[in-house]
């Protein structure tokens, strides 16, 4: 009990601007006319991806993202969306990771994916701003934070770090590897980086590029290894989805032996989603960031550790 | 056992050689493979190295078990132990026993990691008393810091206690980090 009491008392600072960066964000998203949502934590079913493994609740799931939901309700005809939602992601524990965090989504109905790292980097400059800070101090890094943020290509980061071109030649395993041991490590560590056009193997439920076959609209924003937010420009074809869905039904069957449920309800809504950009933010990591906290149990004061 | 399952502490079997994974760093990007890197400790010969895997990897688990040992005697390189189940004798060398030779006293009871018919590492109580052999009179040179002395207990290892503690008292001892707890009484 002692050493509950020490240990929550000293990320008191850190849970202050926690709160106060709930706040600024709800204003930043208010101005520019966002409706704050919430949608089901507990749900029938989820979008299929082989490397993310959901808790089961009796017969429904733990949300692993609000991204099907959200989507069906820009369906529906809501433009501007955001929402703080819980996810639960099976044995994602370490010094970036809890089962169970929190995860910032947005969504911008007529927006592409280069619309959302605008707003991405807006946000962060606000943020620091009302916090007071000038650059970011993270660890012995320190981040040139004006905008615009850098850019680099999934294919020129790969071929300056990696020695090969992932978006003409498919090797998902070689892809995934090189990017945490090759990649990352090797991406500036002066400003941000913005990371953009991910193989179309690897774009998840981002659109394939209409100029390039070989790459999708998906972005990810690094502050040196520590990996905040996941952009897309939405995948909107029905069929398209429903196929990457069937390939990553089999994939997780074959892999893990278990049987996952296709989101019907979500792809009957897919046709009636407008173009429109998305992204997916750890809050719990930007809020490491702004805290200059080494660790997410810095930030959290519970996590599956001590809860 | 899948990666997944690996955690500190997890005994595996990297090659044919008993390991003990000593820390587990665990990163993952959003949507890919998860990438566990393995800090592993060769229970042989103490070693250590680090091992890669990622998600879906399958790891081998080295069969071990724990058995109650009591600590009988040293008899010249070996320490003989007791199973407290079947009275059977075990010798282990003094290198299989490393530093922790320094709290084995005669008569307590052990936690033995067994590989087979192999003892290769043992878990000592984590508070033993001793009984202090020698400790000088606490004088500026001799201190070791400015709240302790040296002082030599049973098995013949020296360690830090407060200077009021004298010859013939018994003192508790944390054998994991090696360090005085409290005196206990007067012989």
């Amino acid at each position: 009990m002692e050493d509950e009491k020490q240990h929550l008392l000293q990320l008191e600072s850190n849970l202050k601007t926690r709160a106060l960066i709930y706040k600024h964000i709800r204003k930043f998203f208010d101005d520019r006319g966002f409706l704050e949502v919430e949608t089901p934590v507990r749900v029938p079913v989820i979008a299929p991806e082989p490397y993310i493994v959901p808790f089961e609740s009796e017969d429904w799931i733990l949300s692993t993202s609000p991204e099907l939901h959200m989507k069906r309700m820009l369906a529906a005809g809501y433009k501007k969306i955001f929402q703080f939602s819980r996810c639960f992601r099976k044995g994602e524990q370490g010094r970036l990771h809890n089962p169970e965090f929190t995860m910032l989504e947005w969504y911008c109905a007529d927006a592409g994916y280069m619309v959302i790292i605008q707003h991405i980097e807006d946000l962060v400059s606000y943020l620091a701003k009302e916090l007071g800070l000038r650059r970011i101090k993270y660890g012995n890094l320190e981040f040139d934070i004006s905008n615009p943020w850098s850019r680099i290509t999934v294919k020129d980061a790969y071929l300056k770090l990696a020695g090969w071109d992932p978006t003409t030649q498919p090797d998902p395993l070689r892809f995934d590897i090189d990017m945490a041991e090759k990649v990352i490590p090797g991406l500036s560590q002066d400003h941000p980086i913005v990371l953009l056009d991910y193989p179309s193997y690897a774009a998840a439920l981002a659109r394939i590029k209409p100029d390039n076959p070989n790459v999708a609209e998906r972005a990810e924003i690094f502050f040196g290894q520590l990996e905040l937010a996941n952009v897309y420009g939405e995948l909107v074809d029905a069929d398209e989805q429903k196929r990457r869905f069937d390939k990553a039904i089999k994939q997780i069957e074959k892999e893990q032996g278990k049987q996952m449920q296709m989101p019907d309800k979500f792809l009957e809504a897919v046709p009636f989603i407008p173009e429109c950009g998305g992204v997916a933010l750890g809050i719990d990591r930007l809020v490491m960031l702004l805290c200059n906290a080494n660790s997410i149990d810095e930030v959290i004061p519970f996590t599956a550790e001590n809860a | 056992m899948d990666v997944a399952e690996i955690h500190k502490n997890t005994k595996l079997l990297v090659d044919g050689i008993p390991c003990c994974v000593d820390d587990v760093d665990f990163t993952k990007p959003g949507k890919g493979r998860a990438i566990y890197r393995v800090k592993l400790r060769n229970l042989l010969d103490g070693t250590t190295t680090e091992k890669t895997f990622h998600s879906g990897e399958k790891a081998d688990e080295a069969q071990t078990t724990y058995q109650q040992e009591q600590y009988l005697y040293k008899d010249g390189d070996h320490y003989i132990f007791m199973n407290t189940e079947t009275f059977e004798q075990l010798f282990v060398s003094e290198s299989q026993i490393g530093d922790k030779k320094d709290f084995l006293k005669e008569g307590i009871l052990v936690d033995m990691l067994m590989f087979g018919e192999r003892p290769i590492d043992i878990t000592l109580p984590n508070f033993i008393e001793f009984e202090v052999l020698e400790s000088e009179v606490a004088i500026k040179a001799q201190t070791i810091s400015p709240q302790l002395k040296a002082a030599t207990i049973e098995t013949g290892a020296v360690i830090g206690v407060p200077t009021f503690i004298n010859v013939g008292d018994i003192i508790k001892v944390d054998t994991r980090t090696g360090t005085y707890v409290e005196r206990i009484n007067k012989k």
